[in-house]
């Protein structure tokens, strides 16, 4: 048993391949200097001049730095936390040393070296500090139990409704009834587990396979799914029950509340740098029971942002009776 | 099963198969121990009332989450029956609806269903009271898709989306389809307050589809006073707004291209 009052999110330097982290860094540099322009000058142009000066000097640096650390950045995720954090400020030294040597006969800025190395050293560790400070508000021992709790809220209905679809199943078809409990037994081994790492797509439609296996039982030539499954990127990771559920919402909106046949469609595919999901249910506008449905994809949402910041995406629209939910994230392949 | 003159004669309403076919298991097992007769099977409420014309039953075991019309809907529905069967509601996992049936004292049963306690429903069902229409209303977290009326010994299902008007008359409600008319027994109050978002009143005794409202129009009334009437699609009788219910001609009317 884990205790949910464990930190098991082992301090670490941020992804510095990821466009949301390059893109704080860049923001929060860009308001230190504009923030250190205002304290040399007390007019509007002053401001103005002194902030293109130093952001002369301060953007190369942030640049060089975000390059270096992009490439060192597989090498940074291995080593200790506190290693890194004397990398890099020891590079952002370095580097502002190089910057300002060969800058130094293009514009002025003024203060000497040391002061340089100075600021830039201090302004390294405060972003590490706040990036160390985000990585703890984004995944509290209070967020992980939040969404663990909802990952586990498989419906009820569905349960219970399968148990019984199992139980028609052991007199005529002891077989079948077999496999349809192992199915369930999968399914519900994935959805208590400690659901944190990422999985390969692979096993995440392989789980939808079993999920559908088991609802097919009930619904019978109801359900009809169409799998397009051709560029897939078996390897790309993905958090975990970031399909099933959405699955699960198709099959309770799109298809139980029609006694016609209904088709769902699961279309993936990928480009060197992304993976693209697409599902699509039929859709009737009088469905009740929204709020499930909600919580469902708010879920998912919370969990790609915890993973990818902004590089995944989930969005959702309902058009001429069919809705349609589209996951974009990065191709993150498996580290050796 | 046995043929006994006093078998309880069952129905059974669901839509998925293998429940059904569950249902039929447990039955088989029951019926070693009570007369009972199953008179048939059906996938939706509107089969099960064609079934019920043929083969009446004592009881009907009625799944409550079925598509097109859920078993609430379809309990109301069967109420207007000649003599209309016990109702015991079969559920996977329903929350409103077991809170709201344990207040009303409605039977059901929660699946997997375990064959003792069907057996004691069963047993118990020709001692607990009828269900009433008021009851499954209050129940009911949505409106009706369909109303029944009682015609020629049937009970015919209208949707209410093909429903024009209905309009009060003595004892009954007309309802006024594109192709026909029927009698309803429901107060024209408590139809307004289940499908307000629906309907709205032009007069006293008149609700009229929103959506099948093609225009106001101004006409000369009997003592020569003009008149506002609402022209139907579809329909060339036209009804008269009362003057109370104006204001409902420019709430309405914007809304007309």
């Amino acid at each position: 048993m884990t205790s949910i009052n464990q930190n098991r999110y082992p301090n670490a330097l941020p992804d510095f391949r990821n466009l949301g982290v390059m893109l704080r860094i860049l923001v929060i540099v860009t308001a230190m200097t504009a923030l250190a322009a205002a304290l040399k000058s007390s007019t509007l142009d002053g401001w103005f001049q002194w902030w293109i000066a130093i952001s002369a000097l301060v953007q190369p640096v942030t640049i060089l730095s975000l390059l270096v650390l992009g490439v060192a950045n597989p090498w940074l995720r291995r080593i200790d936390y506190r290693a890194g954090i004397v990398f890099v400020v020891v590079l952002q030294v370095m580097i502002t040393a190089l910057v300002t040597r060969y800058s130094w006969g293009l514009f002025d800025v003024g203060g000497t070296l040391a002061r340089h190395g100075f600021f830039s050293a201090a302004a390294a560790l405060m972003l590490i500090g706040y990036f160390h400070l985000r990585n703890r508000a984004l995944s509290p021992a209070l967020t992980e139990a939040r969404l663990q709790a909802l990952q586990a809220r498989i419906r009820p209905h569905f349960l219970f409704n399968s148990i019984n679809a199992v139980l028609s199943l052991v007199r005529s078809d002891p077989r079948r009834a077999e496999t349809a409990l192992e199915d369930l037994a999968d399914l519900f081994r994935v959805l208590m587990a400690d659901n944190r790492e990422l999985v390969p797509l692979e096993r995440e439609v392989e789980l939808c396979r079993q999920y559908l296996g088991i609802e097919q039982l009930r619904l019978g030539a109801r359900l009809q799914v169409d799998w397009r499954l051709q560029g897939m990127p078996a390897d790309a990771l993905v958090p975990p029950l970031i399909l099933q559920p959405l699955l699960e919402n198709a099959v309770y909106h799109g298809i139980e509340p029609s006694s016609e046949a209904g088709t769902v469609t699961l279309e993936i595919s990928s480009t060197r740098d992304q993976v693209r999901i697409v599902l699509r249910n039929p859709f009737r506008s009088a469905s009740r029971h929204q709020s499930g449905n909600k919580m469902a994809l708010a879920n998912i949402r919370e969990r790609l942002q915890l993973h990818f910041d902004a590089e995944a995406s989930l969005a959702t629209r309902a058009s001429d009776g069919v809705f349609e939910a589209q996951i974009v994230l990065p191709y993150v392949r498996d580290r050796e | 099963m046995s043929n006994h003159p006093q078998a309880l004669r069952i129905a059974i309403t669901d839509d998925e198969q293998p429940a059904r076919s569950r249902l039929k298991d447990l039955l088989q097992d029951v019926s070693g121990t009570l007369p009972i007769e199953l008179v048939g099977e059906a996938e939706n409420g509107r089969e099960l009332l064609e079934l019920l014309e043929r083969e009446p039953a004592d009881v009907v075991l009625l799944d409550i989450r079925m598509p097109e019309m859920d078993g609430i809907e379809v309990a109301q529905h069967l109420q207007k029956l000649e003599d209309p069967p016990h109702v015991i509601f079969t559920t996977a996992y329903d929350d409103y609806a077991l809170k709201a049936f344990e207040l009303h004292a409605v039977d059901y049963l929660v699946k997997p269903i375990r064959l003792r306690r069907l057996h004691d429903a069963l047993v118990r069902v020709r001692s607990i009271t009828r269900l009433s229409l008021d009851v499954l209303q209050n129940i009911s977290p949505e409106p009706r898709g369909h109303l029944s009326v009682q015609e020629r010994e049937k009970v015919a299902l209208i949707p209410v989306s093909d429903i024009l008007f209905l309009r009060a008359e003595l004892k009954y409600v007309t309802i006024r389809t594109a192709q026909a008319e029927h009698l309803l027994e429901e107060s024209l109050a408590r139809l307004e307050q289940e499908f307000g978002d629906r309907f709205v009143r032009i007069h006293r005794n008149c609700l009229v589809s929103r959506e099948h409202i093609e225009a106001f129009e101004r006409e000369p009334g009997e003592s020569g006073e003009p008149r506002w009437v609402v022209r139907i699609r579809g329909l060339d009788e036209r009804l008269s707004v009362s003057r109370r219910q104006q204001h409902v001609i420019k709430a309405i009317g914007r809304n007309l291209v």
